[in-house]
């Protein structure tokens, strides 16, 4: 888009220049590996922390904690209020209607689980039809096989194209009279395909199918909207959205989560606990046993709050622009094939090198300080559907920028000349 | 230490172009696999009496894994069971060892101890390691799929 010529919206090279400063906030970027300066293109792995998000833990733990919920203290107030504060944070990120809504778990991981031990054992029978796509990581793929195996659902795998797209209507020829659930990636970790949502959640929805959002790597790139989505569930982790590991969220609608069984047992998701009967706390803590990681909500929340200080249609404008720089630069590489060319993308770019197998060639550009994921980035059936062995991986975030396309592209050509 | 010095010519002409590169039928076959990284190999050692007449593979794998099983099969090929576990045994015991350790006596004039720089990349020992794990199975007359983890 033409940027300039619509109001309230700076140019593309405003925004650059804008963006090129948040490096200074992530310390992590700021050394050598391997004698170089590091070039940090994994973060669809895991992302770096600024130092916001540092400092905001670091605080908590040095002040303010003590277990929440439980203590009539001064720190038991202030523990429990960095954790609820957390979540209200939470929910006014993903545009959800109530705190009620927001389940702190591990991550997305134990979030899709969470859904399938509940959710997915009081409602679904043998013969239920559960619908994910070919390139879901395996979050998104294992739980609901485990639940084939423990009460006989039918999994319902939706095709991908050759280029790594998913077409809603091949999604939406899947559904069948036993479809229950849709449990569907925003966006593909493998390959930066965003799925289309649009469609497929309306389409769900109308022959009254419950849908599952796999957000993990929607939450870095593009603001999160659950109350216009759609959707049923949404899961996300903070890791992968400049905030700590071990803290994840699970979105539910509030009707879906009242109906749901607990899951873990355990202090914090009771009411009154005796031998003669044990009576549930309310949402959300009804799926919160145990003391939680509390650091991780506070680092969570500065996460959010960085983010949303960038603002995330930022975020969003300068990853395309960079995605659209790194793609340029690899098309004008005889040797490189970019594995996943959907027309919509996120900053995430799977590729081949002829005649170089990908681990070889993130050990050699490792070498020039410059970390790329290698491998088949838990996502096995996509890679095997493609006939790949696996795939090198640059994933962008906000904190880069031309330079570290740069050296990717520069280092490309050592391996090259090594291999030659 | 520069990244050349694992990915030197002799391990390059092995990966580029493997020795023994074939499936055999008849022969003892060891499946292998390292599951981190997706490599697969496929052992074939054929054994008349006390000598390994043949030891061949065919698979799929980065450059390390493919000059490794190359180099074994170069080396291996002719040799006697007992020779031929010893150095098994013996490049085994390079591969596990840290970057610092002295390469046996029995191994460093011989190709495969350029592989020993695959030490200094800790992520990438177990590319190395796969093919000599099959053909410490197969010298076993085990012939269970073998996987680095």
């Amino acid at each position: 888009m033409n940027a300039a010529s619509a109001n309230n919206v700076i140019s593309d090279d405003a925004l650059e220049t804008r963006m090129r400063a948040l490096r200074e906030d992530f310390p992590a970027l700021h050394q050598e590996v391997n004698g170089q300066p590091l070039v940090f293109l994994d973060s669809a792995a895991s992302s770096q922390r600024s130092n916001a998000v540092i400092e905001a833990m670091r605080h908590y733990e040095s002040h303010d904690h003590a277990n929440v919920h439980r203590g009539v203290h001064t720190l038991s107030h202030r523990a429990t209020d960095a954790y609820e504060g957390a979540r209200e944070r939470v929910r006014q990120f993903m545009n959800a209607g109530s705190v009620r809504e927001i389940i702190f778990t591990r991550g997305t991981t134990e979030a899709i689980n969470l859904v399938a031990q509940t959710w997915g054992i009081s409602n679904l029978k043998a013969g239920d039809e559960v619908v994910v796509t070919h390139l879901e990581h395996h979050a998104n793929i294992v739980p609901w096989q485990m639940l084939a195996d423990r009460i006989g659902i039918k999994l319902v795998v939706a095709p991908v194209e050759e280029n790594g797209d998913v077409i809603a209507e091949r999604v939406i020829e899947c559904f069948t009279d036993r479809t229950r659930l849709l449990a569907i990636a925003s966006v593909s970790n493998a390959l930066g395909t965003i799925l289309p949502l649009d469609i497929v959640i309306p389409a769900a929805k109308a022959r009254d199918i419950t849908v599952l959002v796999d957000g993990a790597q929607h939450a870095p790139h593009a603001p999160i909207d659950v109350a216009n989505l759609g959707a049923d569930f949404f899961a996300f982790s903070g890791h992968k959205m400049t905030g700590p590991t071990g803290i994840g969220v699970l979105w539910g609608r509030e009707a879906l989560l009242e109906a749901m069984p607990p899951w873990q047992g355990g202090g914090d998701m009771i009411e009154t606990v005796s031998f003669e009967g044990t009576t549930y706390n309310a949402l959300p803590y009804k799926f919160e046993a145990g003391t939680p990681y509390i650091a991780g909500a506070v680092g969570l929340a500065a996460a959010i709050d960085y983010l949303e200080g960038v603002g995330m249609d930022n975020v969003q404008r300068y990853e395309g622009i960079l995605l659209d720089y790194l793609t340029e630069q690899m098309l004008a590489e005889d040797d490189i094939r970019i594995i996943g060319t959907a027309p919509k993308k996120a900053s995430v770019v799977s590729f081949l090198m002829d005649d170089v197998h990908p681990h070889d060639l993130g050990t050699i550009v490792d070498q020039r300080g410059i970390a790329v994921r290698t491998g088949h980035h838990c996502a096995m059936p996509v890679m095997s559907l493609l006939e790949v062995p696996g795939t090198a991986r640059a994933s962008l975030a906000l904190y880069n920028w031309r330079e570290d396309i740069d050296a990717l592209i520069d280092a490309l050509a050592t391996v090259r000349n090594l291999f030659r | 230490m520069s990244v050349d010095a694992l990915y030197r010519e002799q391990v390059l002409k092995h990966a580029r172009d493997p020795i023994h590169f074939r499936r055999v039928e008849h022969a003892q076959h060891v499946p292998g696999n390292n599951p981190l990284c997706g490599d697969k190999l496929d052992l074939y050692v054929t054994i008349d009496g006390n000598t390994i007449t043949d030891v061949s593979f065919h698979g799929a794998g980065c450059a390390i894994s493919m000059a490794s099983a190359s180099m074994m099969s170069e080396l291996l090929s002719g040799l006697d069971t007992a020779t031929a576990g010893t150095l098994v045994d013996e490049v085994n015991a390079m591969l596990a060892e840290s970057v610092d350790s002295v390469v046996s006596i029995n191994l460093q004039d011989l190709p495969i101890a350029a592989l020993g720089e695959v030490r200094r990349y800790p992520s990438r020992v177990k590319c190395a390691t796969l093919a000599w794990h099959a053909m410490a199975a197969a010298l076993r007359g085990d012939s269970d799929p073998v996987s680095t983890e």
